[in-house]
């Protein structure tokens, strides 16, 4: 009896503590997250700091660093090395878990975290590309010695982080998910600028135009999506000329029969871009700024997150003294300034993404067709590990073009990619993007501006750009493919060279302006060029009604300040809804409008067209032109995934309301009836306020935009509420000058004004802390909500005494 | 409870709480185990005293461990947790099922010491 009580209890407690040392399901190991000693408590972080001294091998000198109130860290080294090594180190401080999910996301290694869920996501970026694209990376970045140098010193310095940290001290992603951050490498940070290439210029419609070219013919295709659009205001005013000779004989496009003959139906769906990712940056020059220097503001719209997006940093060393945006996992200041220049990003949108048809001589796949040969295939097999299962292994063939996404047969993951294709992809080209940016951290003058930009090549980004020598300029910039007009508008034949890239257009030759007589330089992702420009770049970019409001605020704008800009960045002026209501509003019939209904439109009449947080207009305009766009070409133009396509823009709609009313398209083709504008428009608001009413209630101030949009910031990890910030409220929206729609928006907002000292203001929608257990996680959240910025410490030498410090540490 | 076995449990309790904590400080958590199972096989009253003993030893020190770590942070993190973990954001929940958990491991490895004890005792009787 008394053994049966010792072997029983005793096995009892043994179970205990297995079942609480491991993780059932989704639910995490309780016993060591719960223990004081190892578990969550842990990772609470003090508001108090002391002043430390750390010892850590791996730097040449001792380095300095200063961490202000915001928690920014200030970095003094005595030489470039030491200067990356703490990048790595004090990002990895801040941001460990991040930087190694996302590079891990990137490299299609997400199953081994989380299990097979993550299966078909790992598959799509390993068949992507997105291994072989960092690889190529890696190697252009190891070509260049000051690449490499502050490649392995970040590495290092991120290293030296893992190194010493004990498993109490992990942050608490890995805690929940029971795994260990393993060890940094070069490749991580290809990894990671491999990622923000996919985020940033994986689009592409190919699929869905093809299907609609099959569907309706060349005719209906090139006028409902022309390849510009009728409101417009490019990137590089209009009327600037192009001081050089274009590359000759530029590519000859094929005769049409080809494009026909080749195109086949396709069982595909297909992936939109997100069309809320885009970003604005403008400068103005001296003649239109108080300060008679530049001002130069820019906002990087992302899908918001937490971690936050961007890491806010000042590197110091002899040859550098720069402040600004990092990215977690890349070495350099990505968006900022130093004593002379200052510099911004927004996302170009050039079409660098192109699907090939293939055709393989047997099933062996060893061998394809292309100019009138076989030729090898190279197979590249890709090993996902899968958390509790075992690994599996996929072969990706590659042909000249790219990797052939999925095979014949195959279930695309994001009906992104037609089934059977080759990608042609910027990603894959060996490149040294971190170059760019180590030029323009040390940039004195706009001409070494223009010698880093040479050595960009994805995302491409439109570079603004402004000096203290009173220059401004903005340039679309990155390694663009040469092309023949529309090519990869539609899909492509593999097995034709017409088809094929033609080289790239010359760095020198990407667009360009200086010093524009309008006093300005601005972007929004909107048209590169007016149809000037010698070569293709793409059909379409963004909708063009946040750079045609940026641009009409900046031409009437004189003697502009910091805070002009800043009110500039928070304009919610809805400028699409200034062009349409004009023409929507007459031709709704408000007499078959129920009560509630008609208080809806009155509310839409009175109001002033911007989307602030408590306007209802803003709602109801929203949701009816979503409702408008459904009704008159969801009919046509949505065949769900039998027939993937997609629908005319809302410029080319509110151009065809204006100019063609008895149009076809507005016919629902489902009905018996012949539905006219006047019956679109008006069914489209009675189905808008319906929706509203089963949303929020009866007609009030329930409708009003923010608690409708209710923007979100979540956490990475998907479902983990407690650590994201939730139903913000915000003004905004898609399209509007303040792009925070509901899940994306400003990941960034700088304004820097130039001069003697340059003096800049900063904030990003969360805080420099990945630790939701720290002050710094979420602690610069509302100064962005409402608009504001904070000063950014701009330190000249590690003894500047401001009350802002509020930590030292020595690395020695 | 008699007046010294009250007084062993005290010291039990004590030894339990303070070995514990060093075990832990460089032993994985469950170290706490082998340390409530140690002692209890070293010496207890009754089964009821050793759970006893085991339970508050360990509850104690995580206890006092987490609202330690708590105060010294303002509870920043300890909503957040309880929000993630319990869907309330009070901070009482982490910190009592914190206690519970580590008590119960305590107390059921102190049970476990009095029994094995209470065997081996049984078997060397036998033998004599």
């Amino acid at each position: 009896m008394r053994y049966t009580k010792a072997i029983v209890v005793s096995l009892l407690t043994v179970l205990l503590i297995w079942g609480l040392n491991r993780p059932w399901g989704g639910i995490p190991a309780f016993g060591p997250l719960l223990s004081p000693f190892v578990g969550f408590w842990q990772n609470a972080e003090s508001a108090k700091v002391t002043d430390e001294e750390i010892t850590i091998k791996g730097t040449q000198a001792p380095v300095t660093v200063l961490i202000d109130d915001k928690g920014v860290p200030h970095v003094f080294a005595q030489n470039d090395h030491d200067l990356f090594f703490a990048q790595g180190y004090l990002t990895a401080r801040d941001r460990l878990w991040q930087m190694e999910f996302q590079t891990h996301a990137a490299a299609g290694r997400v199953s081994e975290l989380v299990g097979d869920r993550a299966l078909e996501l790992d598959r799509y970026n390993r068949h992507m590309g997105m291994g072989y694209g960092a690889e190529q990376t890696l190697r252009g970045m190891q070509a260049d010695p000051a690449s490499k140098v502050a490649l392995d010193a970040y590495t290092a310095g991120v290293n030296a982080w893992i190194d010493q940290l004990s498993p109490a001290k992990y942050p608490i992603e890995y805690k929940l998910l029971g795994y260990a951050p393993e060890a940094w490498t070069p490749l991580k940070c290809a990894l990671l600028l491999k990622q923000m290439t996919s985020t940033l210029a994986s689009g592409a419609d190919d699929l869905l135009m093809t299907n609609i070219l099959r569907k309706y013919g060349s005719v209906i295709t090139a006028d409902l999506f022309p390849d510009y659009p009728t409101r417009e205001d490019p990137i590089i005013p209009p009327g600037t000329t192009w001081n050089f000779k274009t590359v000759s004989p530029l590519p000859p496009p094929p005769n049409d029969t080809t494009i026909n003959d080749m195109i086949a139906w396709f069982d595909a769906g297909f992936r939109r871009p997100n069309p809320e990712i885009g970003s604005n940056n403008w400068a103005v020059g001296p003649s239109k700024s108080a300060t008679g220097h530049p001002i130069l503001a820019n906002d990087p719209h992302l899908t918001l997150s937490l971690p936050s997006i961007w890491y806010q940093m000042q590197l110091v060393s002899p040859t550098v003294n720069v402040y600004g945006a990092t990215l977690p996992g890349a070495p350099n200041v990505i968006i900022g300034f130093n004593k002379n220049v200052a510099w911004g990003v927004t996302n170009v949108g050039a079409d660098v993404l192109d699907f090939y048809t293939v055709k393989f001589k047997d099933a062996t796949h060893r061998e394809y067709w292309h100019d009138k040969k076989w030729k090898p295939t190279r197979a590249r097999i890709e090993v996902i590990k899968v958390k509790g299962k075992p690994d599996v292994v996929d072969t990706v063939f590659y042909t000249h073009h790219g990797p052939v996404v999925y095979m014949p047969g195959a279930k695309a993951f994001r009906k992104n990619i037609p089934i059977g294709y080759a990608a042609r992809w910027i990603a894959h080209e060996p490149s040294n993007d971190i170059a760019c940016f180590y030029g323009l951290n040390r940039a004195k003058n706009y001409d070494d501006y223009r010698q880093a930009l040479a050595k960009y090549v994805a995302p491409a980004q439109n570079f603004i750009f402004a000096s203290n020598q009173n220059d401004i300029a903005i340039s679309p910039n990155g390694r663009f493919p040469l092309k023949w007009m529309d090519q990869g508008k539609f899909l492509l034949d593999g097995t034709d060279p017409v088809d094929d890239w033609h080289g790239f257009i010359p760095a020198d030759q990407n667009p360009l302006v200086k010093n524009p007589p309008r006093g300005f330089v601005s972007s929004a992702n909107q048209f590169s060029t007016d149809r000037t420009y010698p070569y293709y770049l793409n059909w379409q970019f963004a909708p063009a009604e946040r750079g045609r409001r940026i641009n009409q605020r900046l031409t009437a704008m004189q003697h502009a300040t910091i805070d002009s800009l800043r009110m500039l960045q928070n304009d919610n002026f809805n400028l699409r809804a200034a062009d349409a209501l004009p023409v929507m509003l007459p031709s709704l019939d408000a007499s078959r409008l129920s009560a509630d209904q008609k208080k809806a439109l009155a509310a839409l009449k009175a109001w002033k067209m911007n989307n602030d947080v408590a306007e209802t207009g803003a709602t109801v305009f929203t949701e009816w032109t979503q409702r408008l766009l459904e009704a008159i070409w969801a009919d046509e133009f949505d065949m769900g995934d039998s027939l993937p396509m997609r629908s005319p823009t809302f410029d080319r709609t509110l151009t065809m309301m204006q100019r063609d009313p008895e149009a076809r398209w507005f016919d629902n083709v489902k009905t018996p009836a012949r539905e006219r504008m006047t019956d679109v428009l008006t069914q489209s608001f009675q189905a808008a306020c319906d929706t509203l009413t089963k949303k929020h209630g009866s007609f009030g101030s329930s409708w009003a935009w923010g608690p409708h949009k209710s923007t979100s910031i979540r956490h990475l990890l998907p479902g983990v509420d407690a650590f994201s910030a939730l139903n913000v409220q915000i003004g905004g929206g898609g399209g509007i000058v303040n792009a925070t729609s509901e899940r994306a928006g400003p990941s960034w907002r700088m304004v820097v004004a130039l001069g003697e000292q340059p003096k800049a203001y900063g904030v990003f929608p969360g805080g420099q802390s990945g630790n939701p257990g720290s002050p710094h996680y979420q602690d610069l959240l509302e100064t962005w909500r409402t608009g504001q910025l904070n000063e950014l410490l701009y330190l000249q030498t590690a003894q500047d005494k401001s009350p802002r410090v509020k930590q030292k540490i020595i690395l020695r | 409870m008699r007046q010294d076995g009250c007084l062993t449990t005290m010291i039990q309790i004590i030894l339990i709480a303070i070995l514990s904590l060093l075990a832990q400080l460089v032993l994985p958590w469950w170290s706490l185990a082998v340390v409530a199972f140690l002692v209890c096989l070293w010496r207890s009253p009754s089964a009821g005293q050793a759970f006893f003993a085991g339970f508050y030893g360990v509850a104690l020190i995580w206890l006092a461990y987490a609202v330690m770590l708590h105060v010294r942070t303002d509870g920043i993190f300890t909503g957040r947790m309880g929000e993630l973990l319990f869907k309330t954001s009070s901070p009482i929940l982490p910190g009592l099922v914190t206690a519970i958990v580590g008590g119960l491991v305590g107390g059921l490895a102190g049970l476990s010491g009095y029994f094995v004890r209470q065997a081996a005792q049984n078997q060397i009787m036998t033998r004599s």
